[in-house]
């Protein structure tokens, strides 16, 4: 499969231009990194890429068709703040298993205790949280996954662990995976290709 | 999937960190059940004496007018020698009914209008928010008078009178808390996850606001009874052969310079001991539920 943003502009109300004329391909297996400074729209690609904000310009081609307004998206978000990314009435449980249920493999590979999943979100840390919300992403009928900032505020360790576990599954299940990051190392490390937001986005005034 | 460490049934229960930490939290919860318990008995208590004490107790008996608080009529009795008790009793009663039905009135009008305005789009939500300020900006005492006084008074004119002037504040907390949802990340992730609208209103969405109602409903309740009693105290409410707190507070008035304190005195502590009875239940019961505080 083949992910592609076709000339995406974009802007808020009638504001300057954040992203215009924004050209990216993602292949399904392929894992490539988005680099860019702070405040230059990374973000808001990837928010356009998993279907969670509109463009004002240009369109998003899941192989040739736009993503799915309704049922299960094909291409899943991963939020930087695990915390706003869970409801904080459900248990563990229940939010491992909003979108189907993920396998025990990745489960374990994330280093997901059994114990952890009938506490509540307040009881759980941050980098526990984090891999929830990774392995709720991570079922079957997920193709594509945009990691936005997705280790940024854990540890070494953590971060080493879940990234570990997410390329594991990407090379059993042909995921594609968007890194976004201001880690060079990181994205250095991970991706077959790294691509600047700034050369991409050439029609931006910024 | 099957027989992995993720099923249900290899779950063990969450392991309490020390017995130190955790072992005066359970004893708070106990703490908050009970009081919950002993509030919900105490305002079952008003109710059943309220329903169960005959009227012979409430008929005029010229002989023991006035009589000062005693064993046998531990509250008094008034200048028809009616007992106080009895009367607070009955005139409690009424006031919780009134109370019940004037909170659920608010708190669904309440819910239709804060719902309405967050999701009708922008000319619907600026109504409703121009009404919810027309009707805070007014003092609800003077809106509850005119509503009571155009309805000719009694139990209708007081029950639509105090319904009508308290959804304002916790309309507005409702359509807040639906906006800041819509907007939530795990919401828009569950919507990507696959599930519909429906789902993702009734299983994440009504969750939050089931508690803002709930404490929306507990802090209206002693709010209503009180201002029943005020505009009944002032003359506008509940007709005077109705045993209402307010009439009894206004007609002790004439008899405190006269030294009989008992006629205001038991029936005004009452009513503040069932008003703070609801608050104890209603803060006791939130925290309860709430899982923020599921560790205390």
């Amino acid at each position: 499969m083949r992910l592609e943003a076709c000339n995406i502009g974009y802007r808020y109300e009638q504001g300057p231009w954040v992203l215009r004329g924004v050209n990216l391909d993602l292949n399904s297996g392929e894992v490539v990194g988005l680099a860019g400074p702070s405040g230059y729209g990374k973000t808001t690609l990837g928010r356009i890429l998993a279907g969670y904000g509109q463009p004002a310009e240009g369109g998003v081609r899941l192989d040739g068709e736009p993503l799915p307004q309704t049922g299960y998206c094909p291409v899943q978000l991963i939020f930087q703040h695990p915390e706003s990314a869970v409801n904080p009435r459900w248990r563990m449980r229940d939010i491992l298993r909003e979108g189907g249920s993920p396998g025990a493999e990745v489960c374990g590979e994330l280093g997901l205790r059994p114990e952890w999943l009938g506490r509540w979100p307040n009881e759980l840390s941050g980098g526990e949280l984090q891999r929830f919300c990774v392995a709720r992403a991570l079922t079957a009928q997920t193709r594509f996954l945009i990691a936005d900032e997705m280790t940024t505020m854990l540890d070494a360790v953590t971060q080493a662990q879940i990234w570990q576990a997410v390329l594991k599954f990407s090379r059993r299940h042909e995921l594609g995976i968007l890194v976004i990051s201001h880690d060079q190392n990181l994205l250095k490390r991970l991706c077959t290709r790294v691509v600047d937001l700034v050369e991409l986005n050439r029609g931006s005034c910024s | 999937m099957n027989g992995s460490q993720f099923d249900m049934a290899a779950e063990r229960p969450g392991r309490p960190l020390t017995g130190g930490i955790c072992q005066p939290g359970f004893h708070r919860r106990h703490r908050m059940a009970g009081m919950v318990l002993l509030s919900a008995l105490l305002l079952a208590g008003i109710v059943a004496g309220g329903i169960l004490l005959g009227d012979s107790r409430v008929a005029t008996h010229l002989d023991i007018r006035n009589a000062a608080p005693s064993l046998e009529y531990p509250f008094g009795t008034d200048w028809l020698g009616r007992d106080m008790l009895a009367r607070t009793l009955k005139g409690l009663t009424l006031s919780l009914a009134i109370g019940l039905i004037t909170a659920t009135a608010s708190v669904g009008i309440a819910l239709v209008l804060g719902l309405m305005a967050a999701t009708l789009g922008k000319t619907v939500d600026s109504c409703i928010s121009w009404l919810i300020d027309l009707f805070l900006s007014l003092p609800h005492l003077v809106t509850i008078i005119l509503i009571s006084f155009s309805l000719g008074g009694g139990v209708k004119g007081v029950i639509v009178g105090v319904a009508l002037t308290h959804w304002p504040s916790l309309a507005r907390i409702i359509r807040a808390e639906i906006l800041q949802l819509r907007s939530a990340e795990f919401v828009l992730t569950s919507r990507k996850l696959g599930r519909s609208r429906w789902w993702v209103a009734t299983r994440h969405m009504l969750p939050h606001l089931v508690p803002q109602l709930y404490v929306g409903f507990v802090l209206l309740f002693p709010h209503a009874i009180l201002h029943e009693a005020g505009v009944t105290f002032l003359g506008f409410g509940l007709s005077p052969q109705q045993p209402a707190i307010g009439i009894i507070l206004s007609e002790a008035m004439r008899y405190l310079s006269a030294g009989i304190w008992w006629l205001a005195f038991f029936p005004g502590l009452s009513l503040l001991i069932m008003v703070r009875a609801f608050d104890v239940l209603g803060d006791n019961l939130r925290r309860l539920i709430d899982p923020h505080s599921a560790h205390e």
